[in-house]
């Protein structure tokens, strides 16, 4: 090649490299472009609040209290039901206590301890270990309300947070979901909610978009409309000393999934005073 | 030089498909005039005027996600003093209620994919498509 | 020094058609895979890392490798490389570029994959892996194409060069130091929160690495008439053998310490890939083979005798890199979701389409290589005629 050619190849790509380097000025979070203001108010919940959850086990052994709480929350968010068992997408669901309580089992603990079902969630832990890793920010802790929330605009679907989630709480989308997403009679899905689509992370949300417009979330609304289920779910802030969560962590013995590992979840499981009577059904 | 016609047969193999928008839109079927809308149902306007929206609407629908999911705020002033919720579902698509007939439209004229319905639930039953 | 590639004998041709069959195949599987999602892999909720990452990792390694010849020859004045460095160096280009494909293919949402540099989170090590990745991929290309313009013009490289090529030294430790802390840190997967996987990650490196190099050194001489001289040959030989004693070592080390403390969580893994759990037992045939061969490899190498004469260094390079392989390609990132975290044993084996398109992949990086391999024969076959 003559001299000049290479020169004006390597000036060519030198002026490339300039400028996709200036790629991340497009980011619309750094450059609004439009010329109206955002969105205007202070955030409603300016203060720093934690929402958090305490399950009463022995309450939610019933199996109705837990369906309710499971169709509750899939029907409010159109989570899909895949029917193939490794593609499964949960939101909130139940385990044998022996898997959600692993450090509170040993040789000697009753079987019907055991296998009792436990209801899941994401804990929304106070150092999540799937918001340090996710190379994006499509999964962060949410400053003003403690919610570990997910953007679905950017979530890459690199699975790296189910890798670090230590209680299996976060389900990807194998598949486009719609066409295992429960419809009404005209086929439209039972609720507004967006559907996600294929190749990105789920997971419980808290309802954010219910509490926004201060509802409780969609699986303690459920729970406490059950007879019997009243209090199975416990929700509030936990910064809060006078709310019902911290009123009833004063009261009761309640621990937290895997504790040792300094996560800090936020939702807490009160145990049961005894063992239970009848062998739990598993998984709801 | 030897290479002239591969090097003239090279360049026009490339204007051909860099011309292809050109020549597969003139080739389509559709209407090659832009659609008339209909106005949506709410008579007192939309969030900002039409031609702003218009040509700003995902820039708006991207900002309000950042304002409500990340920033934790849910209303919005609009220019006009009237304020919004911030929601798509919620807003938009009370007043836009079939985007067959609303949102395809342009978005077909213009050629732009719509990849919304992939997740958000189209109005009016359409888009299962992924 | 480009056009080299455009010309060449037909058996450069047909080298170069046979990769590209097989990307073609590959991208034809992709195709399917982007339109269809990831579901027509084998991996699932519990085993969400499968094939294209395990990939990943073991390329990473490769990629590394070229610290085992840059260094001995820059820093040491080793001549004895001076003809290995250029094929080390392209290499690892074609090694890093397989890197980030397969990390591509293995997204859910690839057309998004910019938004990592879009949105920043130093917190991640996956961010900073794709920084470090892109870095070295620059910096050994410019350093290689630099180095091979020099030697075109018989004349020496221009001295800025020196400061990269020493740069690219702790960079490419870094890069499978930060590949190793993707997995490090993970306090939900015992199995890989230990301080000695990035130690076992560049042991694996070190011998895998040079296995290939030393591999592809005597295709080139047996093809290419491009001989880079036994004394490089047999010292990269010992380099394979030392880091191939120091990787045992280490697993040896990581059973120590899972057996003897007898902690279930530590043990369950290392159970499931030596005798099967709870009667699933998909990978301990590959565990046993692979640490097998490794074993058998590294005794043999051992021995100057065999290690010295080519003929035998060829299949215990080759069982060096499968053994190896079967570790970090295969068992390392499939075993580390296993048990879950809710205690589940959830199996993974790949499917016919991931399989395709790893094989795509791999070609891709074949086809590179071949490329600037001919670049390589091509000026120093030039110097060598004239």
């Amino acid at each position: 090649m003559s001299a000049s050619r290479r020169r004006f190849l390597k000036e060519l790509g030198c002026i490339t490299l300039g400028a996709g380097a200036g790629i991340p000025l497009l980011d619309p979070d750094l450059t609004p472009w439009a010329p109206y203001p955002q969105g205007e108010g202070a955030d409603a919940a300016a203060g720093t609040r934690q929402w958090a959850m305490v399950v009463d086990t022995e309450k939610c052994l019933r199996p109705e209290v837990r369906a309710a709480c499971v169709e509750a929350c899939n029907r409010e968010h159109n989570v899909p039901r895949i029917p193939d068992a490794e593609e499964e997408v949960h939101w909130i669901w139940s385990e044998p206590y022996e898997h959600v309580l692993p450090d509170q089992v040993h040789a000697h603990t009753a079987p019907e301890l055991k296998d009792a079902p436990v209801l899941v969630l994401c804990n929304h832990c106070t150092e999540p270990a799937c918001v340090k890793v996710c190379p994006t920010g499509a999964t962060w802790k949410r400053e003003s309300d403690g919610i570990v929330m997910m953007d679905m605009h950017r979530c890459i679907g690199c699975r790296y947070c189910m890798a670090a989630c230590p209680y299996g709480s976060r389900s990807f989308n194998w598949r486009d979901p719609r066409p295992w997403v429960e419809t009404e009679a005209n086929g439209k899905p039972v609720s507004d909610y967006p559907t996600r689509t294929k190749g990105v992370v789920e997971k419980c949300t808290f309802c954010a978009e219910r509490l926004r417009t201060g509802r409780p979330p969609a699986c303690v609304e459920a729970a406490n409309l059950v007879p019997g289920g009243e209090g199975a779910l416990v929700f509030g802030d936990v910064s809060d000393p006078e709310s019902e969560v911290s009123r009833v962590l004063r009261e009761k013995n309640t621990v937290c999934r895997r504790v040792g590992l300094g996560t800090g979840p936020n939702v807490f499981y009160v145990v049961p005073t005894a063992v239970p009577t009848a062998a739990g059904e598993g998984r709801a | 030089m030897s290479d002239r016609p591969r090097i003239v047969a090279g360049l026009g193999l490339f204007l051909v498909l860099a011309a292809y928008p050109v020549w597969s839109a003139l080739a389509s079927t559709g209407d090659p005039s832009p659609p008339v809308l209909a106005r949506a149902q709410d008579s007192a306007g939309c969030v900002e005027d039409t031609l702003y929206m218009a040509a700003h609407h995902a820039d708006v629908l991207n900002a309000w996600r950042t304002s409500v999911v990340r920033d934790g705020e849910r209303f919005y002033t609009s220019t006009a003093g009237r304020q919004w919720e911030m929601s798509l579902t919620g807003t938009c698509l009370q007043c836009h209620d079939d985007s067959q007939a609303f949102c395809e439209r342009c978005h077909t004229y213009a050629q732009v994919e719509l990849t919304c319905w992939g997740c958000h639930v189209a109005p009016e039953g359409q888009g299962a498509e992924p | 020094m480009i056009q080299n590639v455009f010309s060449g004998s037909k058996r450069y041709w047909a080298i170069l058609a046979a990769w590209a069959v097989l990307v073609a195949v590959g991208a034809a599987a992709y195709s399917v895979q982007f339109t269809d999602g990831l579901t027509v892999t084998g991996m699932s909720r519990d085993v969400s890392w499968g094939l294209y990452i395990a990939q990943f990792t073991f390329m990473v390694g490769i990629a590394a490798s070229a610290v085992m010849v840059v260094l001995p020859y820059y820093l040491h004045d080793y001549k004895a490389f001076g003809r290995t460095v250029i094929l080390g160096e392209f290499l690892a280009v074609s090694a890093v570029l397989v890197c980030m494909l397969f990390i591509f293919v293995d997204m859910g949402q690839p057309r998004r994959i910019v938004n990592v540099f879009l949105h920043p989170r130093p917190s991640s090590p996956m961010f900073w892996d794709s920084v470090v990745l892109f870095g070295y991929l620059i910096l050994n290309l410019v350093i290689a194409t630099v180095t091979i313009e020099a030697e075109r013009q018989e004349a020496p490289p221009p001295r800025w060069v020196r400061p990269l090529i020493y740069l690219s030294i702790p960079w490419a430790v870094s890069i499978h130091t930060v590949t190793a802390f993707l997995y490090a840190g993970l306090g939900a997967r015992p199995f890989w929160m230990t301080a000695i996987l990035a130690p076992r990650f560049l042991a694996s490196a070190f011998a895998s690495g040079p296995s290939l190099l030393i591999l592809l050194a005597l295709i080139v001489r047996r093809f290419g008439g491009f001989d880079v001289g036994h004394k490089a040959v047999r010292t990269l030989a010992t380099i394979v053998t030392y880091a191939m004693v120091i990787n045992v070592f280490f697993v040896l080390v990581e059973l120590f310490t899972a057996l003897y403390s007898a902690i279930p969580h530590d043990v369950d893994t290392f159970a499931y890939l030596f005798t099967g759990l709870e009667g699933h037992s998909a990978l301990t045939a590959w565990t046993w083979v692979g640490d097998g061969l490794a074993v058998v490899c590294t005794v043999l190498l051992v021995v100057p005798a065999v290690r010295r004469q080519e003929r035998f260094l060829v299949p215990l390079c080759a069982g060096v890199i499968m053994a190896l392989w079967i570790e970090k390609g295969l068992a390392l990132v499939v075993a580390g979701f296993i048990p879950s975290p809710l205690g589940m044993v959830t199996e993974y084996a790949p499917t016919v389409p991931e399989v395709l398109i790893t094989v795509g992949v791999y070609a891709v990086g074949g086809f590179v290589l071949t490329a600037l391999y001919k670049v390589v024969l091509s000026v120093r076959g030039r110097l060598q005629s004239a």
